[in-house]
């Protein structure tokens, strides 16, 4: 098959996404949360060679820093001189996919939960956010959540959380003027600037993403989008962020963890 | 922290051709890409990998800085006789990592 | 008091610094000759032949920074009749080579994978050396995109 007819088809296939994705919007009423058995994740919208660099558990580029988190989950830290592995011996297997959730009083997602660990119970420094260390420990604490499905709670004390989180999803931002929903709602599945809009499922956090060259949050992503959209933007772990974390966790209810994955 | 990753099956047959894949952790800054505020990042690469099978080579890669970060190099080899693969990777500023992977061939 | 013909030296000067980060007006002619050369370097005046040599790579990339990358080529791999060498190069880098391996009989097979940086839409070649000094080679078309959303300072 030649150049074109190879582009040509991969064009037909965005193609098709987009009728069927024409066909259900035209089903919907406006503003409703995306239907569960339609959503997609990232990795359907990436080719099939980046998806298997995803599916590699032996050299796939996120491995190092499973085994860097590995390294980290065994090693005693601070005046306790405990591991996370002494206390946590039968794994951390479903916490990655309730995050992020109430801590005492304040909402927090997994890798300030996991800081919390560190200076709560190991007597340890926090780990900066954004470092390479933490990254690796929420990776691999991500990693044993792999496959199961996301279940966020959203009533009852997380619910002023859950509403500020959807209200900055839908609120128009930055000198483009554009909310989150107008291009990961409204056009998912088509182009922008050469890539493909994903449906912004947050299923595989940490990320090692291919742009990065290396893994990162998704506090991170979220800055290149409001970069993008060239609004002012929230600080790694602020409280916007938190809130937004899990409006998107609870729209990506039920979808599988995928951490770590691997994006473009 | 993880410095490399080899993945050399434990066993084979004799005569088998074997796949041996590699990760190394490594930055591969190219020396192309500058600050914002205009400064050149010098380069900084992995340029040798080789690799012996007890003590004879029967590998070498010159990487370039087109190499992606965390390098992954993948190639094959005939399992001869039991013994270990060993592993080095060279590089700028003096980067030198080894590793090493037993093999039993029956 | 400076004068006005200190004062534009000074501003020539003040000018000319930054010209460090920006790429010469005829960086794709200099791209093509040095990947000419890279390739001249390998095979010297030999011909290179098509065939044999098979380069895997995605057509449309979703990321040029990390590009799965497989070259295979069919091959005895005897002590006779084996590859030697296989060589890849870009043609849109700012450098035109990737990666070099040399192999043997000992290879059993000549395959080689890595991730490679491809930096634009264009030509990607990978020559294969025989052990009787004859180079074959196989070239892809690819097609770069660029990531939406990135970071401060890089926009």
């Amino acid at each position: 098959m030649d150049r074109r007819q190879r582009l040509q088809r991969h064009r037909q296939r965005a193609d098709q996404r987009r009728l069927r994705f024409l066909a259900l919007s035209l089903l919907l009423a406006a503003g409703t949360a995306l239907p569960q058995d339609s959503r997609k994740s990232g990795y359907e919208f990436m080719s099939r060679e980046t998806q298997a660099m995803q599916n590699d558990d032996v050299t796939g580029p996120a491995v190092l820093y499973l085994l860097d988190g590995e390294a980290l989950w065994k090693r005693r830290a601070g005046a306790s001189d405990r591991s996370c592995a002494d206390c946590h011996a039968a794994g951390l297997k479903g916490a990655a996919a309730r995050y992020p959730t109430l801590h005492h009083g304040k909402l927090v997602n997994l890798e300030q939960r996991i800081n919390a660990c560190r200076t709560g119970q190991q007597k340890a420094a926090a780990l900066p956010y954004e470092s390479k260390e933490l990254l690796a420990l929420t990776a691999y604490v991500g990693r044993q959540s792999r496959g199961l499905p996301i279940q966020v709670e959203t009533t009852g004390e997380h619910a002023s959380y859950f509403e500020a989180g959807k209200r900055t999803f839908f609120r128009r931002q930055g000198q483009l003027n554009l909310a989150c929903a107008q291009c990961h709602d409204d056009n998912a599945g088509r182009k922008l600037a050469g890539s493909t809009i994903p449906e912004a499922h947050p299923t595989g956090y940490p990320i090692y993403r291919l742009e990065w060259q290396g893994m990162g949050s998704l506090h991170r992503r979220f800055r290149n989008c409001l970069t993008g959209v060239r609004a002012e933007n929230y600080a790694l772990g602020s409280p916007e962020f938190v809130e937004l974390e899990l409006y998107l966790m609870w729209r990506a209810r039920g979808m599988r963890i995928e951490t770590p994955a691997v994006r473009p | 922290m993880a410095r490399v990753v080899v993945s050399v099956p434990p066993s084979a047959k004799k005569g088998e051709v074997i796949e041996i894949r590699t990760l190394a952790s490594h930055p591969m800054e190219t020396g192309f890409r500058h600050t914002t505020t205009g400064e050149l990042i010098p380069r900084d690469i992995i340029t040798t990998l080789v690799c012996t099978y007890n003590g004879a080579e029967i590998f070498r890669a010159a990487l370039h800085p087109a190499v992606s970060a965390n390098p992954l190099v993948t190639f094959n080899t005939v399992a001869t006789e039991s013994g270990t693969l060993e592993f080095k990777w060279t590089g700028d500023n003096g980067y030198s990592v080894t590793a090493s992977a037993p093999i039993s061939v029956v | 008091m400076t004068t006005r013909r200190q004062f534009l030296v000074i501003a020539a000067g003040a000018l000319a610094a930054p010209a460090r980060a920006q790429l010469p007006p005829n960086v794709a002619q200099l791209r093509k000759a040095a990947f000419d050369q890279a390739i001249r370097d390998v095979v010297g005046a030999a011909p290179v032949r098509s065939g044999k040599v098979k380069l895997d790579m995605p057509p449309l990339v979703d990321n040029g920074n990390a590009v799965p990358v497989t070259i295979t080529v069919e091959s005895p791999m005897t002590a006779t009749d084996h590859v030697r060498a296989i060589h890849l190069f870009t043609e849109k880098n700012p450098q035109p080579r990737v990666i070099g391996a040399t192999l043997g009989p000992r290879a059993g097979r000549a395959i080689l994978t890595t991730r490679a940086r491809i930096a634009d839409t264009g030509q990607v070649i990978a020559i294969a050396q025989m052990s009787d000094g004859s180079f074959y080679s196989d070239r892809v078309e690819v097609v770069v995109t660029l990531s939406a959303c990135l970071e401060e300072g890089l926009i």
